[in-house]
């Protein structure tokens, strides 16, 4: 008879057997694969009838930009929206995830989402964690409270504020802000401030750069501006266009339209208190 | 100079006593200057830290040099002091030939950087962010020496948390040919910015200018500033209990 071995899975809980593989990994120099971080300016502010943010779109790997057009302004809940700063995969996954425990909460409650239930959740996970999820978030939305914004650093503390700015052009955007914010701005203020925080950190700061997205929240309506601003364009383009070495023969041309995506309509009510 | 250069030889071998500067000690936050219609404008606050400590509170920061120039330094403030000693020395002896010629302010920026990147190459810093503004026969300079000896000549300069604060709103805003009140207005805005976010910052600042006809260094004065915005008063409406 055959002896069988049988696998005993592992009893839960981290395996840290990985950890040990990249350490001597590294003693043997070997150097670990660099991150891909958004080197980023993110901003929010609270403007007279709601909450505006922005975000530049650079994506760096080291010294390199791995994606220019990249998206920082996560979806959370339709009158919720988080702008990410840091680990790109910290962020996204972060946001990901506390989307999907909002919806479910939204399914559970029958109510639209709240920003501090967000911000709780968000600030909860990254505390556990002790900040190795390198994600620095500006979260932004209105509710039956109110326009609300704020901002969530790695450790997990959290601070409310009127303006913000996170990243690594946090400076010069907020250089920007403390320069020229007041309450009750209008919408196309708040707009052009947002934008002008963003440009200046796009133009100041090496880790961030590309385009301008700005989403503006307000109750009950929400404007997702991708790529507002384009103040980066190619400088020289060919007019010939890209022409293919030694004629290329065309053998067949089939053209299919893109399906339109189904709009989901939330059923929330908005119940106060 | 001399002796302080026979100490030094035993930079490699055995040491006394360490002899090199290693650390600042007393430091100076940022200088913000501009280039304006009249000559240059410079700004900077009168604080002089020890570590995170406010030791300090009346110390002027910039100093006029000879008849065209201003220095304006932050970092270690003894060095500063050293560096005004040398160059009162160099203005002397200038003054001392009697020939009607003066040091102008590229001379003078010059000579700082020969000294700050000499002092560099022999592991003995003098920990200072230098600004030399100036106006000689109508030609307007201004001028920025870091502790390493890089050197640069520009319409506006920044030194410390300067750069990252008050650069890209003077790049944004700054233009040729700027009244005296616009320019102090801009020099304002960048101070007020740096004053908020800048830790090391006292709202006690100077503006000195310099043009053509000499050099004025304004009296102290402070900046002010609004801390009245709502979301500061009640920060956990509807969320009572979090922070």
């Amino acid at each position: 008879m055959a002896q069988v071995a049988v696998e005993v899975p592992p009893k839960g809980g981290f395996s840290f057997d990985l950890c040990r593989r990249n350490e001597m990994l590294s003693n043997k120099g070997v150097p670990p694969p660099s991150f891909r971080k958004t080197g980023t300016t993110i901003v929010g502010l609270i403007f007279q009838h709601g909450v505006i943010l922005g975000a530049d779109t650079r994506a760096t790997e080291g010294p390199i930009v791995c994606d220019k057009n990249c998206e920082k302004i996560h979806y959370m809940a339709p009158n919720i929206y988080c702008c990410g700063a840091g680990t790109a995969a910290d962020t996204e996954a972060v946001t990901d995830m506390v989307s999907s425990q909002l919806q479910l909460h939204r399914y559970h409650t029958g109510r639209e989402s709240r920003v501090v239930t967000a911000l709780t959740l968000l600030k909860s996970h990254l505390f556990n964690y002790q900040g190795y999820v390198q994600a620095a978030l500006v979260l932004g939305g209105v509710d039956a409270n109110g326009p609300h914004l704020h901002t969530i650093y790695p450790h997990g503390s959290t601070d409310t504020l009127p303006f913000a700015t996170m990243g690594s052009g946090s400076l010069a955007a907020m250089a920007v802000f403390e320069s020229k914010y007041h309450e009750g701005l209008t919408k196309d203020e708040g707009i052009n401030l947002v934008c002008e925080a963003i440009c200046s950190g796009i133009f100041n700061d090496l880790g961030s750069g590309s385009n301008v997205d700005v989403c503006v929240i307000t109750k009950g309506h929400k404007e997702y501006l991708r790529n507002h601003q384009l103040p980066n364009p190619r400088t020289y383009v060919s007019s010939k266009g890209f022409s293919f070495p030694k004629k290329t023969e065309v053998l067949l041309t089939r053209v299919t339209p893109l399906q339109e995506k189904v709009e989901v309509i939330e059923r929330g009510d908005a119940m106060e208190e | 100079m001399d002796s302080n250069q026979a100490k030094q030889h035993n930079l490699l071998g055995s040491e006394a006593a360490s002899e090199r500067t290693l650390y600042p000690y007393v430091t100076g936050s940022s200088v913000v200057a501009i280039k304006y219609k009249d000559g240059i404008l410079m700004a900077a606050d009168m604080g002089g830290s020890y570590g995170s400590t406010l030791r300090y509170k009346s110390v002027e920061r910039v100093k006029p040099i000879g008849k065209h120039s201003i220095l304006g330094a932050s970092g270690e403030i003894s060095d500063f002091q050293e560096i005004l000693r040398s160059l009162d020395e160099l203005i002397l002896y200038d003054n001392m030939w009697d020939d009607g010629n003066s040091l102008g302010p590229k001379e003078v920026h010059s000579y700082l950087t020969r000294m700050m990147y000499n002092r560099r190459n022999k592991f003995n810093p003098l920990w200072n962010s230098l600004i030399l503004g100036g106006v000689k026969n109508g030609q307007k300079y201004l001028g920025m020496v870091s502790m390493i000896g890089v050197n640069f000549e520009d319409n506006h300069v920044a030194t410390g948390f300067g750069n990252h604060l008050a650069r890209p709103i003077l790049r944004d805003e700054w233009h040729e040919n700027l009244s005296f009140e616009d320019g102090v207005k801009l020099l304002e805005k960048c101070m007020r910015v740096l004053l908020y976010r800048d830790r090391s910052a006292v709202n006690k600042l100077q503006i000195a200018k310099i043009t053509e006809e000499g050099v004025t260094i304004s009296q102290p004065y402070a900046l002010k500033t609004f801390w009245g915005f709502a979301a500061f008063e009640n920060p956990t409406v509807g969320a009572e209990g979090s922070w």
